[in-house]
């Protein structure tokens, strides 16, 4: 109690104690955990929020010295900005507040307008309002259209006689024709289609292979010729069969299109073709959003992306992201578990030992960058090119293997996460009793029957652990995959019914370097942001998962054989 | 089992007894499998990770490495020319596999350059023999042979064609001007230039010490279409000294005139006045001139062996000036020079004395890349790919020799100190690695990279080491184990974070947010240390009861809604603040009325966004090295009267400071190679500047922008491995020097 009374007497005294630095120390903890959270918290809550269909605004605009105009579009964020700012950006506003508020309306209609985000200042805005017949139309191309719905046209013939509610009906019922019509032309063109021009590239390959061949003899090269060629005329038939049932398709699916009107009263014709959704998000209740929201969340996981990736899905990238990092782990695995079992169980423990562990934890420290040098030099122009020499000559000058793909990448990683599996592992071999490798030699038997029984058996947590380590290490690098295989917009995944099924010499897609490309290359920054915070948020849960499951299979390890110390 | 009671019989026994042996030989045999497949598969894994550093240094070695020339051919020309007839100029086409000579009665020779068997010859109507000759430059040679005061232009043209899938090269001569002769001059021609380009032709001629100049303008007809020359005569001022050499720089801007006693006068042609004068050299002659490629640089090469580089700099609107750049003289040579050969694509030349001494420089890396006794010389070329010389010696015997000079431009000095690079008013750090022109400069200095790199990570240590290093002291020695549990895996979390959503959210978010709130941000600096130290105090003066309900080690989350309330409170006053001190707009306020320019992507963003990323690997490993200084060294403390502050100063801090140390060192490795967050956090502009508000290029992520676009083995691509390679030795002897004493620290714990 004296102590407390003391410590309260003067401010120099509470200084000398040292009391202000520890709250200081305090609050650097304070400070990071803060920031974490708040990060997490930012990041959940732009990238969930993009999917909610948010209400439509309407409001008259009004600049000073111009036109009036009807704007309709939803409020993105509103911002407080010094009155100056405003004054020298060109715009004639009064002094007499030092703050102006304004907000960024996404307005859609970028085929109209030119664009989709405006900038308005709230002191020309006039009333706002929710109609509840504004509708919202999600488009495979231009971006959302808002407006209102003013007739809805079968093969350029106005329907008539419908009412409002049946109007909106009836053009729901014909978004569904569509896109199961939409659905039909997808699977023949990305399926059969490119099935079929794989298989033409395919022969493409094997006659330039008897081309190049020097030791076929002419009788079996002429077989051989006639085989291809009628294997071509074969594909080719098929091929023209798909080609009429498209026509047919794309017939179909022309027949209908809306007229709608903007806010600025500007008709316009949208073919339905183009439209994913139409919906009157102020009409929709919580429960109508909820369902709407859920729909539009499946369709980010599992749809191809639109519109240079800042629309649509991300399927792709996520596809992409697992085949590599499943791919690196079958890599890693073994050797990281057997380069750890060697130095911990076979190798002489000494200075050689210790400089190889500082080696490796080193290794862990090095750049990622630098892995992706090494990768693009070493695998893919020196072994790849070796490869292509060697095995796919008939492709050549095109390389196959001398470029950039999923194999490289996958090996690339798996050479960057080795360090994490080997001091895993190895620290889970070091918390295993010697008591427990002796009896088993006790016993009889031998050192590898030692090992594969009671050993690694006991070790295996600690290698799941690195290897999640690992897996999460690799689903958010991007660094080295820029030199090593990922490409922005891949045609096709690298798994698809195509012999020989696995395409390692591909390309991919990759939820990391998505979020870099959609976040800094895309032309519509501003619409691809909500999208981008999206992607990052499924990164990091996928991450965090991975983390924390890591985190658990340590903890439940190191409990396991507390008790076996005992 | 093998019980001598056993009623088995025997063969039966035998039999178990064998198959036991068999089982246990497959069983040794499993064994040493096993052992020879792990230790395998170890050393496998080593040796990858030496074929890291072995495969990065198997790339940057030919980068370092000297040029070679090894002869292919001799032979003699069977000339068919006049006799007495001198050669004038001698070259190579493209693919070094065709020679041409030109004599001065006006005589093409073309004739296979390894082999010297005769392909086509023509002779130019030029009568008889010319008294002045002058070529554009290496990669446009068009001709002008003077005979009096009349001059005929010609080139040689090739072309390439593929009957049978052969490559067949064709020569000819060409006349783009016009087959008969110009007139130039009214006397006899003693010196000429020419210089072509687009608009128009340009010939330079002296006639004594008068100089007569001919412009033709390319005309086009607006009816017809076609090019229509208009002749234009320039009345040039006179020179003061005499006329040795005249050259024509490659915009026709600039006429140079130089005298063999090495006085120089440069003649702007636009104002047709003499602009400046001086001096090559004080004593001695000149014996040589030649444009560096890019007609640019003047390389002046004199009787002592010495070859300076010259070119006009523009020093603060000034006129321009001829100024001395460099002086390249061969090891060991005081020869003077006999000639002087300039490389088609790159900075390079090569020189001859009259030793028959041959050196290979390189104009901006100062290289001299090879040196070699070659006989004398009378004539040489350089193939345009320069990969072949083609040299003719006295006695008329042609030699054809293969070159060998990948990467000249990179030496230590162009990649590490300042270069004065051409059309630069002083030497420079630059970073400037492609540009649209073939004559470019690659400039591949590294400083500018390197100090990105530096300055990032400095910016980011700045904001991560009090951040890091004060948290794992109260984590480690202060917070309630309960709080710490939950305290240690956010913190794991936040490393496992991928940078590139850092990198994201720090160029599309922190950045607009730190411009619009820069008052804010700094208030956020300054407030949060004081507000901190407020509600401490404050809640020192508090009554004891409310205070002890609060158990000891819970100061930190006591401290969350004060760190919320600083934040909040500073950014929402960041307008206001703005308004008093800043006239309203901070960012013109700095670039206005500070003079610091202000990019939106900006080191200050990069330091908190990549401070962020390094906070968690500084704190993990500095919060191990606290928490593992035995409990008995603090308790000791404690006992003897020490307050817990003092203990951790005197006791726990001092101990535990090499772990410390080594965390510093691995968040620095971390930093320096961080490449995501300044890929998308800053401009990557390669500026050198310590200025918070602007941004820098890394040499990760100049790799990660640049890689893409080079060209397999081209001296960029393998600079780029040597940035790699920098990077790599960087964070690997930092690591090591760490991870050492690191483990010193462990056995030091242990023993205690």
């Amino acid at each position: 109690m004296a102590l407390v009374k003391d410590s309260k007497s003067s401010f120099p005294q509470w200084v000398r104690s040292g009391e202000p630095f520890i709250w200081v120390n305090a609050a650097a903890v304070t400070i990071s955990m803060v920031a974490v959270v708040s990060l997490l918290i930012l990041l959940a809550v732009r990238g969930f929020g993009h999917f909610w269909p948010a209400n439509v605004m309407q409001s008259s605009y009004q600049l000073p010295s111009e036109a009036s105009q009807i704007i309709i579009g939803e409020i993105v964020e509103t911002e407080s900005v010094p009155v100056d700012q405003i004054i020298s950006a060109g715009f004639d506003v009064p002094r007499d507040l030092p703050f102006i508020e304004r907000s960024l309306i996404k307005q859609g209609n970028r085929d109209v307008t030119g664009a989709d985000f405006s900038w308005v200042i709230a002191n020309f805005v006039g009333e706002h309002s929710y109609p509840v017949d504004v509708m919202a139309i999600e488009r495979r191309e231009w971006g959302n259209f808002y407006g209102y719905l003013t007739s809805v046209k079968q093969a350029g013939e106005t329907i008539e006689g419908l009412n409002d509610q049946q109007l909106w009906d009836d053009l729901q019922q014909r978004i569904s024709r569509v896109l199961v019509l939409h659905g039909d032309i997808e699977e023949i063109e990305k399926g059969d289609i490119g099935a079929i021009n794989y298989q033409l590239e395919r022969l493409r390959l094997q006659r330039r292979g008897l081309e190049l061949d020097e030791n076929i003899n002419a009788a079996e090269s002429a077989v051989a010729y006639a085989d291809i060629a009628a294997q071509e005329a074969q594909f080719n038939q098929q091929y023209s069969v798909l080609q009429k049932q498209l026509a047919l398709l794309y017939e179909r699916i022309n027949r209908d299109s809306i007229i709608a009107t903007t806010g600025a009263g500007v008709e316009v014709d949208i073919q339905l073709a183009a439209v994913v959704h139409a919906y009157r998000p102020n009409s929709m209740g919580v429960v109508e959003k909820t369902i709407a929201y859920v729909v539009k969340f499946w369709e980010f996981l599992s749809d191809d992306p639109r519109e240079a990736n800042t629309e649509g899905g991300i399927f792709p990238a996520i596809f992409g992201t697992v085949m590599m990092v499943l791919l690196m782990a079958v890599m890693v695995t073994p050797f990281g578990v057997m380069a750890a079992v060697y130095l911990r169980e076979y190798a002489k423990q000494g200075v050689m030992t210790r400089i190889v562990r500082i080696a490796v934890n080193n290794l862990a420290g090095v750049p990622s960058i630098v892995y992706g040098v090494f990768g693009l030099g070493f695998f893919i122009y020196f072994l790849g090119g070796e490869i292509d020499q060697l095995f796919f000559k008939p492709a050549l000058p095109a390389p196959t293997f001398g470029t950039p793909g999923l194999l490289w990448a996958s090996l690339t990683l798996a050479l960057l996460t080795l360090p994490v599996v080997i001091v895993a592992t190895e620290e889970g071999l070091s918390r295993i009793p010697m008591a427990l490798r002796e009896g088993s030699l006790a016993l009889g038997a031998t050192k590898a029957e030692t090992l594969w029984r009671v050993v690694i058996p006991m070790a295996s947590p600690a290698m799941m652990t690195g290897l999640i380590l690992a897996v999460a290490r690799a689903a958010g690098e991007v660094a080295p995959l820029m030199l090593v295989g990922v490409v922005k917009l891949a045609p096709s995944l690298p798994l698809d019914a195509n012999y020989p099924y696995m395409h390692l010499d591909q390309k991919f897609m990759h939820l990391g370097f998505h979020i870099y490309d959609v976040g800094f290359q895309s032309p519509n920054v501003e619409a691809a942001r909500p999208l981008v915070y999206a992607t990052a948020l499924l990164l990091v849960v996928i991450i965090a998962l991975l983390n924390f499951s890591a985190v658990a299979l340590r903890n439940h390890l190191r409990e396991k054989y507390k008790s076996l110390e005992m | 089992m093998n019980d001598s009671i056993s009623t088995v019989p025997a063969h039966k026994r035998n039999r178990g007894k064998l198959s036991e042996e068999r089982l246990g030989g497959w069983r040794q045999a499993k064994d040493t499998i096993a052992n020879v497949t792990i230790t395998a598969g170890g050393m496998a894994v080593l040796f990858a990770i030496l074929l890291i550093f072995f495969y990065l240094l198997y790339e940057i070695v030919p980068l370092f490495k000297s040029a070679s020339l090894n002869k292919q051919s001799s032979y003699s020309l069977q000339t068919s020319g006049s006799p007495g007839a001198k050669p004038l100029y001698l070259a190579m086409e493209e693919q070094a596999e065709m020679a041409l000579q030109v004599d001065d009665y006006g005589l093409f020779q073309f004739f296979d350059a390894a082999t010297g068997d005769a392909v086509m010859q023509q002779q130019l109507a030029v009568g008889g023999r010319v008294n002045a000759f002058a070529f554009d430059s290496e990669q446009s040679p068009l001709m002008a042979f003077a005979t009096g005061g009349d001059v005929l232009i010609a080139k040689p043209g090739y072309k390439i064609s593929y009957p049978n899938d052969k490559r067949l090269i064709t020569p000819e001569v060409e006349f783009p001007y016009q087959q008969d002769m110009l007139t130039v001059a009214g006397g006899k021609i003693d010196k000429l230039a020419l210089r072509d380009n687009e608009e128009q032709l340009l010939i330079v001629a002296s006639v004594g010490n008068s100089l007569q100049g001919l412009r033709l303008v390319k005309e086009e007809d607006f009816l017809s279409e076609e090019i229509v020359l208009v002749e234009e005569r320039l009345t040039l001022p006179i020179p003061t000294i005499s006329v040795d050499w005249l050259m024509i720089g490659p915009d026709q801007r600039w006429l140079y005139v130089v005298s063999a006693d090495g006085e120089y006068e440069v003649i702007s042609l636009r104002d047709e006045t003499i602009i400046d004068s001086g001096r090559f050299l004080s004593q001695g002659k000149v014996t040589t001139i030649r444009f560096l490629l890019g007609g640019i640089s003047l390389m002046v090469a004199d009787d002592s062996g010495q070859v300076q580089q010259w070119f006009m700099v523009r020093r603060d609107q000034q006129t321009p000036q001829l100024k001395p750049i460099r002086n390249f003289r061969a090891q060991a040579s005081t020869g003077s020079i006999a000639l002087l050969a300039i490389e088609h694509r790159r900075k390079g030349f090569i020189t001859v004395d009259e030793n028959n001494q041959l050196a290979l420089f390189h104009s901006t890396s100062g290289r001299q890349l090879l040196s070699q006794s070659i006989g004398a010389l009378s004539q040489l070329a350089i193939a345009p790919r320069a990969n072949a010389l083609l040299t003719q010696n006295d006695d008329g015997q042609f030699h054809y020799w293969q070159l060998h000079n990948d990467h000249p431009e990179i030496s230590w000095s162009a990649l590490w100190h300042k270069v004065w690079y051409e059309s630069y008013t002083e030497p420079d750090y630059i970073w400037q690695s492609s540009a649209s022109n073939n004559d470019f400069e690659a400039k591949y200095s590294f400083a500018p990279l390197a100090f990105g790199t530096l300055k990032a990570a400095f910016y980011a240590m700045i904001i991560a080491t009090p951040l890091a290093i004060c948290g794992a002291i109260y984590t480690a020695y202060f917070m309630t184990p309960g709080i710490r549990r939950k305290v240690k895996p956010l913190i794991e979390l936040m490393e496992a974070l991928p940078t590139v959503i850092l990198g994201f959210l720090a160029g599309l978010w922190l950045a607009p947010f730190f411009e619009r709130n820069l008052p804010g941000v700094f208030s956020i600096f300054l407030m949060m240390p004081v507000g901190v130290l407020i509600f401490a105090y404050c809640w020192s003066r508090l009554p004891a009861a409310i205070r002890l309900r609060v158990p000891d080690g819970w100061h930190a989350v006591l401290l969350v809604p004060v760190v919320i309330f600083v934040v909040w409170a500073s950014v929402a006053s960041s307008g206001q603040l703005e308004l008093w001190f800043f006239n309203g707009d901070m960012r013109s306020w700095l670039t206005h009325d500070m003079g610091i320019s202000f990019d939106q992507r900006n080191a200050l963003v990069v330091g908190v966004a990549m401070g962020f990323a390094v906070v968690p690997t500084i704190f993990s490993i500095a919060e191990d090295a606290i928490f593992s200084v035995p409990k008995s060294l603090s308790y000791g403390s404690l006992a003897l009267g020490a307050t817990s502050w003092q203990t951790l100063v005197g006791v726990v801090i001092p101990t535990a400071s090499p772990g410390i140390f080594s965390a510093l060192m691995i968040g620095m490795g971390r930093a320096v190679g961080e490449t995501m967050i300044v890929l998308m956090a800053t401009g990557n502009t390669p500026v050198m500047d310590v200025n918070i508000f602007e941004g820098m290029r890394t040499l990760a992520a100049n790799i990660a922008v640049e890689i893409g676009e080079t060209e397999v083995d081209s001296s960029h691509f393998r600079v780029l491995f040597l940035a790699a390679f920098v990077l790599f030795l960087f964070t690997f002897i930092v690591n090591t020097i760490a991870e050492i004493v690191r483990q010193r620290l462990r056995r030091k714990y242990g023993s205690l």
